[in-house]
């Protein structure tokens, strides 16, 4: 199965149709309203149900997603709870950091990221970054996939691994990586001076 | 070390996309002269490589795994300026594909990694180069510098959690410092790996005579040390020198109703035995930490550095 991070951006829904510019903006809009007050989380919550709901993205995978996520945010979020009054500061951490995670959960699952670079380039990013987030997102799954036939070559041939020697090999692996990167780099531009690329 | 949204405020935000924006505009003017175009697509590659290396999970004790975070290393194998941008790539990408860092704090987070991870590593890989020339100064200079940027970062993040009034100071130091200096470890080690691995079947590509795409012109390190102590400035220095000052500053950036209630004094009183020696112990152990992590990574050196590559030099 192909490896997917962002497996719902192309389904079809009322929110997905709306141009990927606006969809940025709102969601800067309610992620600055979110951190500023806590007056807004009320409101932002129900915009981002409302959102949730017509996007018709499988509420589950929703849910599993912010599970995923939300473990490197108390993690830190924890650190608030030593200080006066930090119960209190470490709620209202707590509720942003979620409604700011379902943002731009909501954000990149209804938005392929395609038509961001599209709004990025129109915005006037240096061209050379958006090249290379094109390329990054582009490439991304062919190296993941990549380095997951190198390990898996490489637990078919050892029985049993101590700890130094698993390092020892992954570390080759990530080596190899880089090194294929760089051709397989080599190949791209060759193919793409082929195709007119100036 | 990813910073979510929802833990820094207005001011330290702005500063820090400020301060990577300008780090950023640096290393795109650096690339667009010295870049050659074949080397174009390759940074979208070495983007995608880290995203990808960072995905293998390293073994540590008890079921527990570690990653490889990356800017070091790229740092070494492709120069500062290429590693700011595939850094801020690879979080760009990070955040708004997978959530992970917020999207709102993106800039104190390519700042942290990207900038201080990639180009202050990369400072301090040179330095540490120049002292032990060949291979091994390569393979010493890489281990030392991957574990001083994962402790830079952590004072980093810690002094912009503290600024924001998230976390106190005397907590989020000692935590956020004490894991990271492991973490480094475990980074440095990949880190070496990784790079006697790629001096072996391709040496190359780590070439210790011509750093890849030009060293740092005069102008830049003026302007990467400018903005990489300005960083500092703002979000280390005020806690670093007179503690209770930072205090203040924080309980004030919390603007609580009550805290009028309670006197300052006593609280300050009731904090201080504890806590103001818990960063003092850490800014300690940091420092026997570094001397000794440099020993370590002269002995590393010594040991894992390729003899064929050692002897060709």
């Amino acid at each position: 199965m192909p490896f997917r991070l962002d497996p719902h951006s192309r389904i079809q829904s009322p929110v997905h149709r709306l141009p990927a510019a606006v969809k940025l903006a709102a969601g800067l809009a309610i992620l600055v309203a979110t951190v500023s007050t806590p007056k807004a989380f009320a409101p932002v919550a129900c915009v981002l149900l409302a959102a949730a709901v017509l996007s018709r993205i499988p509420p589950l995978f929703l849910l599993k997603r912010l599970v995923l996520l939300e473990p490197l945010a108390l993690g830190v979020a924890i650190l608030a709870l030593f200080q006066p009054h930090g119960g209190r500061i470490f709620a209202l951490i707590v509720v942003k950091a979620t409604l700011c995670l379902l943002t731009v959960i909501l954000l990149s699952n209804t938005t392929p990221f395609a038509e961001l670079l599209r709004v990025f380039r129109r915005a006037r990013m240096p061209a050379l970054l958006v090249t290379t987030l094109a390329l990054m997102y582009r490439y991304l799954f062919v190296l993941i996939e990549e380095s997951e036939r190198m390990r898996r070559a490489r637990a078919c041939r050892t029985f049993a691994e101590g700890r130094s020697r698993a390092w020892k090999s992954l570390a080759v692996v990530v080596g190899r990586l880089f090194v294929r990167s760089t051709e397989r780099a080599e190949r791209i531009h060759a193919a793409m001076c082929a195709r007119g690329w100036k | 070390m990813h910073i979510p949204d929802g833990f820094l405020d207005g001011k330290t935000m702005g500063a820090t996309a400020a301060l990577s924006v300008g780090g950023l505009a640096l290393a795109l003017r650096q690339l667009r002269r010295n870049l050659p175009r074949r080397r174009v697509p390759l940074m979208g590659l070495a983007a995608a490589f880290v995203f990808a290396a960072q995905i293998l999970n390293f073994p540590i004790a008890g079921g527990t795994s570690g990653h490889l975070l990356g800017s070091v290393l790229i740092a070494v194998l492709l120069g500062p300026g290429a590693a700011v941008l595939v850094l801020t790539a690879v979080l760009i990408v990070q955040c708004l594909v997978f959530a992970d860092g917020g999207l709102l704090a993106l800039g104190a987070n390519i700042f942290n990694m990207g900038i201080v991870g990639g180009v202050g590593g990369y400072a301090i890989y040179r330095c540490v180069q120049r002292l032990v020339p060949g291979p091994r100064g390569v393979v010493m200079g890489a281990a030392f510098a991957a574990w001083c940027s994962a402790a830079i970062a952590a004072v980093l993040v810690a002094g912009e959690l503290a600024i924001s009034g998230t976390a106190q100071w005397a907590i989020v130091f000692p935590a956020m410092v004490n894991v990271h200096l492991l973490i480094g470890l475990g980074e440095a080690a990949i880190t070496v790996l990784v790079i006697v691995a790629i001096q072996r079947t391709r040496p190359e590509l780590i070439d210790p005579a011509a750093p890849a795409s030009g060293a740092l012109s005069n102008r830049q390190i003026i302007g990467y040390g400018m903005l990489i102590s300005l960083g500092l400035a703002l979000f280390v220095s005020p806690f670093a020198c007179t503690w209770p000052d930072g205090l203040e500053k924080v309980a004030g950036k919390l603007g609580f109703a009550h805290r009028a209630l309670t006197s300052p004094a006593p609280m300050a009183a009731y904090k201080l035995p504890w806590i103001s020696s818990a960063p003092l112990g850490t800014s300690l152990a940091g420092a026997v930490g570094t001397i000794l992590v440099f020993i370590l990574a002269f002995v590393v050196a010594r040991v894992v550095t390729p003899r064929t590559a050692t002897d060709s030099r």
